[in-house]
């Protein structure tokens, strides 16, 4: 036998030997049991100290007390609501309908049951269902500022302008100015009115003395978005900044200020902002987007844990995530046909400033530009004016090319 | 509760709206993984349930750190089974409408994107096989409504995923065997279609066999005079291929044997490589067919791979080992039926061997190469 015979034979029997000594590494989910007691599995968001907790036990005591009392049920659903809201965390609104249990499935519950159910609905991007309750919730109590309010939003988030903005109205004469000036803002941001908004809704801000912490920061926010539609984004950064020296913790502004970040080409920055929050997805996305655009080491772990996110929301049937999952196959995975078709159901859906950005660039990346047809037409009837947005649909309009 | 004026009402509702009404939703919602794997009369669970979940329904923390130890887990074991178990009923129909006795078998924990959880090991015990099996999942549902069980049933023949969520709280599994003929054609034309979608198995063979047609006299490549010589030459080589692949197969899809799938991905690469470069620089002549064995061994992992990212069926799992080699042996036989006549018949002009040999083995190891490096060190070159 020739010698390079030996060497092949050698080769093969390398293979099996080492096949025979690998154990596969274990993979992220396989069970395992701890080496010792004190090993910690999971920090719980809160401690047994926490003032809401302890609240949320006092109510809920109340509760079992007396299931017939809408109040407890009530009280204990707002600040489930409200405890979601601060800490990001979807379990809550579970919690929250828990509460509500004895009313959920009722086609007429109490109108306080029918509004906390709007909001869970809303949260869970059951908007129809949500305007649903609304509707006869404005009907049956007109005087609602929170109704109102809420069905403003969820027909502002559905791309239905007119009907939003004939929401705020009441508020003019049911709420502080405060609310129904950030009401109308909010629809003149997408309409082609933001700069005259921006000037209207900085005057509220500047004359209101008494604003609480939460009305100013979310006074900021929503200038800091304002701002970005007509193109100035040093006065969006500056009012971002403010919002968040309010509330350092508010993802919603997070997230806002990261992208802005990211869009001035300033991703070192976007993960000094937001720091190790892998905990919420929203924030995941922008980290993992940062971290590729800074080539930064985590990007790959990251990006992967986010995979898994989406994978796990798959699995469960949630479809509350496809405008994220869409940003994050194009920025990250480089599949650009799949991040239409999610852009396309989406758009099904909802109808924000994001909505219309993620539509237009997958249709551009997948070399599809007629699927960008309903964003276009989108554009033209609503007068979105953020120049970003429309830079990316300028060569998309029939008669650019 | 005190009573505030109705506007003051109104408007703290409103400030505590403003801010509900942005998304809320961007932490993943409370769900559990449930796999039961159907063994005759028994049926095998593993019931992945998420601590916060537990430490919200019975208050894991006992000693109020905010944080969830083993040892706090641990403690709770029996606590955590009747619970679990007790909110989960599986019926066998058709033996009896009794249910099946559920016992805790391991107490585990694992780690998913979301957090940590406790992973449940248990065995159901039915009074006959379950041909159709009712699943009742009432875990949570009244604590969060929102949330959902994710349940996968296995009846070895075949995987069922449901979702089971407050709404739909019972589901029936009906178990999906196949016919054994159906089974087999469905492997056969898996493997046929794997030799033709996995081109680097294509190219390995192609590099060795394109000299068959040749033969070395006086330091030169000359045609072979008849079909015989080429015939037996490719035969070997062919056989050798197929008898090292179809060992690793069977011993990887059995569990016996495993590489890492980045090292036998790489390694087919640059099997490749090396049996175009053979026909360059010339190490083995008559002998290939011990090439095309020892890297053959390599590409039988390489198909134990796909056959198992497709969720084998662990149900006459022989059966589908044979039926994917005897695809992947049509599979090659059709690519040697096209390609020894043509060889064959093109051998005596300069062209073949310039060409055909020459070139052909240059770009097959510039490809596998490319291919190499992409799998070796996870790059993106094409």
């Amino acid at each position: 036998m020739k010698s390079s015979s030996l060497v092949f034979g050698a080769t093969g029997l390398l293979v099996l030997v080492g096949a025979l000594f690998f154990r596969p590494p274990a993979g992220a989910d396989s069970p395992r049991v701890p080496a010792s007691d004190r090993e910690v599995l999971e920090r719980l968001p809160f401690g047994a100290s926490d003032p809401r907790e302890q609240e949320r036990e006092r109510l809920g005591r109340l509760l079992a007390a007396r299931p017939d009392d809408v109040r407890p049920a009530v009280a204990l659903a707002r600040l489930d609501i409200e405890i979601s809201r601060a800490r990001s965390d979807p379990r809550y609104l579970g919690y929250a309908q828990a509460a509500l249990s004895a009313y959920w499935d009722l086609p007429s519950p109490p109108t306080e049951v029918r509004v906390l159910r709007a909001t869970i609905r809303q949260s869970v991007h059951d908007f129809d269902g949500a305007l649903a309750d609304l509707d006869r919730v404005v009907e049956a109590a007109p005087g609602d500022a929170q109704a109102w309010i809420t069905r403003s939003v969820v027909l502002g988030v559905k791309g239905r302008y007119d009907e939003a903005r004939a929401s705020c109205q009441p508020l003019r004469r049911l709420a502080p100015e405060l609310v129904f000036t950030v009401c109308e803002a909010s629809l003149d941001a997408v309409t082609g009115s933001a700069g005259p908004a921006y000037e209207r809704l900085a005057d509220v801000v500047r004359r209101g003395r008494r604003l609480s912490t939460a009305e100013n920061e979310w006074a900021r926010s929503t200038l800091g978005e304002l701002a970005q539609r007509v193109g100035n984004d040093a006065a969006a950064e500056a009012q971002f900044r403010d919002a968040l020296a309010l509330d350092p913790d508010d993802p919603y502004v997070l997230s806002a200020y990261a992208d802005l970040l990211l869009d001035l080409g300033r991703p070192a920055e976007a993960l000094t902002l937001l720091g190790a929050r892998t905990d919420n997805d929203n924030l995941l996305l922008r980290l993992a987007l940062a971290e590729a655009a800074a080539h930064s080491p985590g990007a790959a772990a990251d990006a992967r844990l986010l995979r898994e996110r989406f994978d796990a929301s798959h699995l469960r049937g949630d479809t509350v995530h496809r405008r994220e999952e869409a940003r994050f196959i194009l920025g990250l995975e480089d599949d650009p046909r799949a991040a239409l078709a999610l852009a396309r159901t989406n758009w099904d859906v909802q109808r924000e400033p994001w909505d219309v950005r993620v539509l237009l660039e997958a249709a551009i990346a997948a070399k599809e530009p007629a699927a960008a047809a309903p964003a276009l037409a989108f554009l033209a009837a609503n007068h979105l004016e953020d120049p970003r947005i429309l830079r990316l649909a300028a060569p998309l309009r029939p008669g650019a090319r | 509760m005190t009573r505030a004026p109705r506007l003051v009402v109104a408007w703290l509702a409103a400030a505590l709206w403003l801010l509900v009404a942005r998304p809320a939703e961007a932490h993943k919602p409370s769900d559990s993984y449930l796999t039961l794997t159907v063994r005759g009369p028994v049926v095998q669970g593993r019931w992945d349930l998420a601590i916060r979940d537990l430490d919200h329904v019975m208050g894991l923390d006992r000693d109020g750190s905010g944080t969830v130890t083993w040892g706090e887990l641990r403690a709770r074991r029996d606590e955590i089974a009747s619970l679990a178990l007790g909110h989960l009923t599986l019926r066998a129909e058709g033996a009896s409408a009794v249910p099946c006795r559920a016992t805790l078998r391991d107490l585990e924990v694992a780690t998913h994107s979301d957090g940590a959880y406790a992973v449940l090991a248990f065995d159901t015990l039915c009074a006959a096989e379950p041909r159709v099996l009712d699943v009742d999942y009432e875990l949570f549902f009244d604590v969060d409504p929102q949330h959902h069980g994710i349940v996968r049933v296995d009846d070895g023949a075949g995987t069922r995923t449901a979702i089971f969520t407050r709404e739909d709280r019972r589901q029936r599994f009906e178990q999906t065997t196949l016919a054994r003929g159906h089974q087999l054609a469905a492997a056969t034309l898996l493997g046929i279609h794997h030799i033709f979608a996995g081109i680097d198995h294509l190219l390995f063979l192609v590099a060795l066999l394109l000299p068959s047609v040749l033969v070395r006299a006086g330091g030169r490549w000359e045609p072979v005079p008849s079909f015989r010589p080429a015939l037996v030459d490719v035969l070997k080589i062919v056989t050798a291929f197929t008898v090292a692949h179809s060992i690793t197969l069977s011993l990887s899809a059995l569990e016996v044997l495993r590489l890492p799938s980045r090292l036998v991905e790489a390694g087919i690469a640059a099997s490749v490589v090396l049996a175009a470069i053979n026909n360059l620089v010339r190490v083995l002549d008559e002998d290939r067919w011990t090439a095309a064995f020892a890297l053959g061994l390599l590409h039988g992992f390489g198909f134990s791979a796909t056959l198992m990212d497709l969720g084998l069926p662990r149900k006459n799992l022989v059966l589908t080992l044979f039926g994917f080699n005897l695809g992947v042996e049509i599979g090659q036989m059709c690519v040697l039926a096209l390609f020894l006549p043509l060889a064959y018949m093109a051998r005596k002009g300069a062209g073949y061997r310039r060409v055909g040999l020459v070139s052909g083995s240059v770009v097959i190891a510039a490809v596998a190469t490319v291919w190499f490096v992409e799998r070796a060190f996870v790059v993106k070159i094409f």
